[in-house]
């Protein structure tokens, strides 16, 4: 099978003395779905990052096509990757299409505005997900779930290979998450390779085929989403009782966590939430 | 865009809509062009006839069209000197220079604040954010003080302000974190510190002579710009603008984040030495041949923002086209509201700063 990406031995840290992540493998076919749990602050951020090219490794490489990524121009990678970061404030209100539009840049000259075909290609990527009723609007006057589908709309204007999305369905109500998982599945039957992280394990049985749990800077488990979100994975990783189930009305698996109060585990208990940005990306305001 | 059903029911409100619709999606739009378009010409015209020297308006009409008219055959058309010398010098060396110097100090203010704005994300940046107006104004303070020549002096605030600007970078650059924050607080650092030595040097300059010149020149003006001035300063100004324009669709994403603009496959640190680079040129050419002129940076492009929106592809037009104008207006009323010259930056900032404040009234920028 062909592979678009191929993670050997991936590492990282901001500061020597804290390892973000360390000895991460995979690679990542095409069509294929991989959905990254893990509790908060554990690096699933950082790792997406990577793979987008936004960080660079400390150990190990990331291969694009069985190239080294930080040997390609970053225009190259943008061609393969499109990347949809975790929803952040916008200062400039931008029309949602002038927004998705800039995801025609790394096909075009420094000195190139976007032409009509570039334009065409935006509103395809509106309508593919499904935001045509509000391509008019500015930005800050649209809803979370609708943000979140606008950047969607954005990578995908740039004809990637491989969507990585981070936290796709933070901050969105039950619906919306439900409805961008959809169109990650959908796209991914298109054609499109998708990784995609979450703190929610029942996403990995929604959408994905393949699941990597992050614990301890590292895969504790890496496989098909059956075999990996277990109760057992499932409580190491996040220090509460998950109990999986197969619904019959849904035809798949869900989690439902028990209450942290009747936790049954013992022993070492990871605290869930230790910050989810390692650094501070300020700027003024 | 929902109706509710009353409003659907009422045949008579809903054509009303419509036309409303279509009125405003014609009307308004082509309005804004056509006086966005049109509004610089008319006001570099009028701004000829406006001076204490009092030239017969037909006088100058014939003075502008003399050099045109004149390139056709003598039997075809010819106008013939009807003016006195004194009106020819008072058009051609003094209004017509000061004319050139507003429309390119203004456009390119109003061009590098805009820049400026998407680069650092925040609307309420203005050219000078890096030190470039501190370095400029010290250098030309240091001129004054060692008795050098006009163009001396203008060389040495176009030097400083450059200076003050790569110091700025190089100091940003030695710190690990989020570049755009730390390039501002080396800009605060800068400012000060060229301040400070502003500050000193007026402090040991003669009260009698040098210290009000120095004073005058910190207050800008376009009273004494001349072709040499603007002509040093062209090709720099030039260069630059025409740089920013055509990398401009790309500031764009830059507003947007740095992340996702380098996801995008930009290279953000070289778009940001550009965008750096062309507005100090820009901005220390600016402040060279007028003085310090504040608020001009930062009210165009909002003004702009207000009228075609945050996409720069449209907004840098627009703000080098609203800056001109905006510059003429302020340099005619500094010449026409009493009979002495008032200095261009107390008129920017008594203009600018009610303005501005009507403009976040109305609400309508986007961002607050």
């Amino acid at each position: 099978m062909d592979m678009i990406l191929d993670v050997r031995k991936a590492g990282f840290h901001y500061d020597p003395v804290r390892t973000i992540f360390s000895e991460i493998s995979f690679s990542l076919a095409e069509e294929e779905v991989l959905c990254i749990l893990g509790p908060n602050g554990i690096g699933k951020s950082t790792l997406i990052r990577c793979l987008a090219n936004l960080n660079p490794l400390c150990a190990g490489t990331i291969q694009l096509h069985g190239n080294n990524i930080r040997s390609l121009p970053p225009r190259d990678v943008a061609k393969v990757i499109g990347y949809v970061p975790q929803a952040h404030e916008i200062v400039f209100p931008f029309p949602v299409r002038d927004f998705v539009l800039m995801g025609r840049a790394p096909h075009l000259g420094l000195f190139a505005s976007p032409g009509r075909e570039d334009r065409a290609k935006a509103d395809a990527a509106i309508d593919l997900v499904g935001i045509r009723k509000i391509a008019d609007k500015p930005v800050s006057a649209i809803s979370g779930g609708e943000y979140q589908l606008a950047m969607i709309a954005r990578a995908l204007a740039q004809e990637p290979e491989v969507l990585l999305l981070d936290e796709p369905t933070s901050h969105l109500d039950f619906g919306n998450q439900i409805r961008v998982l959809e169109i990650i599945d959908r796209l991914a039957t298109e054609g499109l390779s998708v990784i995609m992280s979450s703190h929610f394990p029942d996403h990995a049985f929604l959408t994905s085929n393949n699941v990597a749990i992050m614990q301890h800077g590292s895969f504790m488990a890496y496989g098909l989403a059956e075999e990996v979100v277990t109760e057992e994975n499932l409580k190491e990783t996040y220090g509460v009782d998950v109990s999986i189930a197969y619904s019959h009305t849904v035809e798949r698996h869900v989690c439902v966590p028990h209450r942290a109060g009747q936790c049954r585990c013992h022993g070492h208990h990871e605290p869930a939430c230790t910050g989810e940005r390692p650094v501070f990306r300020a700027s003024i305001r | 865009m929902s109706e509710t059903p009353a409003e659907k029911s009422d045949p008579l409100r809903v054509l009303y809509q419509r036309a409303g619709r279509i009125r405003d999606a014609l009307f308004i739009p082509a309005v804004t062009t056509v006086l966005i378009y049109c509004m610089l010409p008319v006001l570099v015209f009028l701004s000829l006839f406006i001076g204490r020297y009092d030239v017969d308006p037909v006088h100058v009409i014939l003075l502008l069209a003399a050099p045109v008219v004149n390139l056709l055959p003598e039997n075809v058309a010819h106008i013939y000197p009807v003016w006195s010398a004194a009106e020819a010098n008072v058009i051609y060396q003094i209004r017509l220079p000061r004319v050139i110097a507003a429309v390119l100090v203004g456009a390119g203010l109003s061009m590098a604040g805009a820049a400026y704005q998407g680069l650092f994300k925040n609307p309420l940046v203005s050219p000078d954010i890096l030190g470039v107006a501190s370095g400029a104004g010290f250098g030309a303070a240091l001129a004054i003080l060692l008795s050098w020549n006009m163009m001396m002096i203008q060389i040495s605030a176009f030097a400083f302000g450059i200076l003050a600007v790569t110091v700025t970078y190089l100091l940003s650059r030695m710190y690990r974190t989020t570049p755009t924050l730390v390039l501002v607080l080396s800009g605060i650092i800068v400012g000060a510190f060229f301040t400070a030595l502003i500050s000193l040097t007026k402090y040991v300059a003669d009260p009698y002579e040098k210290l009000p010149a120095i004073t005058f020149w910190l207050m800008g003006s376009l009273a004494s710009v001349r072709y040499e001035d603007i002509v040093m300063i062209v090709p720099f100004f030039f260069t630059a603008a025409i740089i920013l324009l055509l990398i401009r669709w790309r500031i764009n994403i830059l507003a947007v984040g740095d992340d996702e603009a380098r996801a995008l496959g930009i290279d953000t640190k070289r778009m940001a030495q550009t965008i750096i680079l062309c507005s100090t040129l820009i901005t220390a050419s600016a402040v060279c041949i007028a003085g310090i002129v504040g608020w001009v940076g930062l009210v165009v492009p909002h003004l702009g923002r207000m009228l075609v929106g945050p996409d720069y592809t449209k907004l840098l037009p627009v703000c080098l086209l609203l800056g001109a104008c905006y510059m003429l207006i302020i340099d005619d009323l500094a010449r026409m509201l009493t009979n002495a010259e008032i200095p261009l930056g107390i008129l920017t900032a008594i203009l600018g700063a009610p303005f501005f404040a009507y403009l976040l009234g109305r609400r309508s920028v986007g961002w607050i």
